[in-house]
């Protein structure tokens, strides 16, 4: 354990501090304005900082007010939650920034951004916390802030979008507390770490996989899952596209690390039925998404359903439980979140010219007038698709050699089926929206859109915002080496969690011999 | 709802209300209660008044906008944790002093920070449902 653990501490409290700053100086909209965005980056400057500590010095644990593990609550970093972390804070700066140009004074007095850094101290608590209970109650806050960024601005959309979401992530809240509830029965610790060992010791296997199987029903949910994704493409077209692209980057993210985390280091007991129903899982939510993206045929629709099928992706590796496989998993989601705000964004400033309209339809023609829009836009959906040499190559290079390398051959057909089906949509949405021709417009209409149209103002934070992420993003396909071995390394730690458990319960708590069958390592 | 035997039974009722609130955010230090509960507790009494003389009245006599406090609750709580540094310890960990030959600590400053906090974000929620009927 580190002496004080102010490194663990720091990306979460950060942005809860600012959060209520902002609050307070909701009059002064540049002011919080400055806050928020100043409270993002040094939560950026915390977390870059935990994870060279931890790159260095291998996974950190504190005991918050030192009631110590396995009875107090833990938090622990070790480098897959690192990692998470930083791309969650770049991600929030990225969205502080650009929102000043995108939500507006109405919305920005209401509190847009305490919601905001609530938010992202919610994922940084979720993607730290070492205790399962502590776990649920960080995904209560996210649930409490998205729902206020959700129906914020209060249209009628966004209240019936709201409401859906609302209604099937309590269900899955719900149905995570029970099983937190029943686990707890079975082991009598919440400690994740302590789990590992105690879940090893429980001599009843079959209501250990139903408690398993509960978890994985709440996150799917939380994630998105097929088929329980339907609350996403219901709700995430409502808000303002700043919002959706927030919501597209982390919040189903949180779901996938969750799974991750509860399926590497506590139910590894039966990976027949557990990993089995993954697989499956993620052969459908691929399928189930990349057919919705083909079938629609308004942007911010088509946008959201590739959220969904990227989810099947990064479960490929956690379902074959291999090195490489895990190396996909984990590469594949940190690209994700960039390349969902990439894409959210972009298409954001592509809508503002076209008076907020997002049907097919209405959009086109800014490639001749618009072409730095349409790099920044290309660059995070050649990522989505998966060609060199953006990071979203990489990430399906080693999904797919994961999948081949343990003949997992329906996992691998269907994986780059759907990337061809993909680039398909892909291809549709970038020449509809740059290459054919603008639509009719009337005299009234034009007017209007020229009025949408973002003003030199709004572009001097909507340019910055949205460029630094298509760099990060081309910069991680060609300088994928030192991020992939880096990535490599929180895999092994997934794969082996013994280092995660030293430093939660100190060397002495030697864990059980490996549960994992046999070949894995 | 304009009821007068509501209205006098809230007089008494919403006082005892947060006067026991109050009792249930210190009892909760070694017993069963804390800010929390005390907070719900608190919320419940200024809830009965707000159905009895409605959501204008409970924002006069708040005299403080419910948000505002929630977030002043926030910092209070994260303070309190913050103040672990100056004894060098992990974060929330209990800092004690004397303050006029009384014993008190940093989790009492905590508890009030949660108790605010619930307060605030309570009768934010239902002064905004109450005021949308009108």
């Amino acid at each position: 354990m580190s002496a004080t653990g102010w490194p663990l501490v720091l990306p979460i409290i950060t942005p809860l501090l600012a959060a209520s700053l902002a609050f307070g100086l909701r009059r002064w909209p540049l002011l919080q304005r400055s806050v928020s965005i100043l409270g993002m980056a040094a939560m950026l400057l915390f977390t870059v900082q935990l994870l060279g500590l931890v790159a260095d010095h291998g996974p950190q644990a504190v005991a918050v007010s030192t009631w110590t593990a396995p009875f107090g609550i833990v938090l622990v970093a070790d480098l897959f939650s690192a990692l998470l972390v930083v791309v969650a804070a770049f991600t929030g700066l990225v969205v502080a920034l650009y929102a000043g140009a995108e939500v507006g004074r109405g919305r920005e007095s209401h509190g847009f951004h305490p919601f905001l850094l609530i938010l992202l101290a919610g994922a940084a608590g979720a993607f730290l916390t070492g205790d399962i209970f502590n776990l649920y109650v960080w995904f209560e806050i996210l649930l409490m802030a998205t729902f206020g960024l959700l129906v914020l601005g209060g249209e009628k959309v966004q209240i019936d979008g709201g409401v859906k979401y609302m209604a099937l992530n309590m269900v899955a809240t719900i149905l995570l507390l029970t099983a937190i509830g029943l686990l707890y029965g079975m082991t009598g610790t919440l400690n994740m770490a302590d789990l590992h060992i105690k879940v090893a010791e429980v001599d009843d296997p079959a209501m250990l996989t139903v408690i398993a199987v509960m978890f994985l029903l709440a996150f799917a949910i939380k994630a998105g899952l097929f088929p329980l994704f339907a609350w996403l493409p219901a709700s995430y077209h409502t808000p303002p596209m700043v919002v959706s692209a927030l919501f597209a980057a982390l919040l189903t993210k949180i779901g996938v690390y969750s799974m991750i985390r509860v399926f590497t280091l506590i139910f590894t007991h039966d990976m027949a039925i557990t990993h089995g129903a993954l697989g499956i899982l993620a052969v459908l939510t691929m399928v189930a998404g990349v057919l919705g993206a083909a079938a629609q045929t308004d942007m911010r629709r088509v946008l959201t359903f590739t959220v969904v099928s990227q989810i099947g992706f990064m479960l490929i590796g956690l379902a074959l439980m291999t090195r490489m496989g895990l190396v996909g998993t984990v590469f594949y989601m940190l690209q994700d979140i960039l390349v969902k705000v990439g894409l959210f964004l972009a298409g954001g400033i592509a809508v503002r010219y076209a008076a907020n309209e997002s049907a097919y339809g209405r959009l086109g023609g800014l490639w001749m007038n618009k072409l730095w829009l349409a790099v920044v836009f290309l660059i995070p959906a050649m990522a989505l698709v998966g060609l060199p040499p953006v990071s979203g190559f990489w990430g399906k290079l080693a999904l797919v050699r994961g999948a081949l390398e343990a003949e997992a051959w329906i996992l691998t057909g269907v994986a780059l089926a759907a990337s061809f089906v993909t680039l398909y949509v892909v291809g549709r949405l970038f020449v509809t929206v740059f290459w054919k021709p603008a639509p009719a417009l009337t005299e009234a209409e034009a007017q209007a859109r020229a009025a949408y149209a973002p003003t030199r103002g709004d572009m001097a934070l909507m340019v910055p915002a949205v460029t630094a992420v298509a760099v990060v993003i081309l910069g991680l396909g060609i300088f994928a080496e030192p991020v992939l071995a880096l990535v490599d390394q929180a895999a092994q730690q997934l794969l082996d969690p013994t280092a995660y458990i030293t430093a939660v319960l100190g060397p002495d708590a030697v864990p059980p011999a490996p549960t994992l069958i046999g070949g894995v390592r | 709802m304009d009821s007068l035997i509501l209205r006098v039974a809230t007089r008494i009722l919403a006082a005892l209300m947060l006067m026991f609130s109050v009792f249930v955010l210190l009892r909760g230090h070694n017993d069963p209660g804390g800010g929390f509960i005390g907070g719900l507790v608190a919320a419940t009494g200024i809830a009965l008044s707000s159905l009895a003389d409605g959501p204008e009245m409970v924002r006069r006599v708040l005299r403080i906008e419910p948000r505002l406090m929630a977030m002043i609750g926030v910092v209070a709580a994260v303070g309190a944790g913050l103040l672990s540094v100056f004894g060098g310890d992990v974060f929330l960990t209990g800092q004690w002093g004397y303050v006029l030959g009384v014993k008190v600590g940093s989790p009492l400053l905590f508890d009030i920070g949660v108790y605010l906090v619930v307060v605030g974000a309570v009768m934010a929620m239902l002064l905004a449902l109450e005021e949308e009927e009108d």
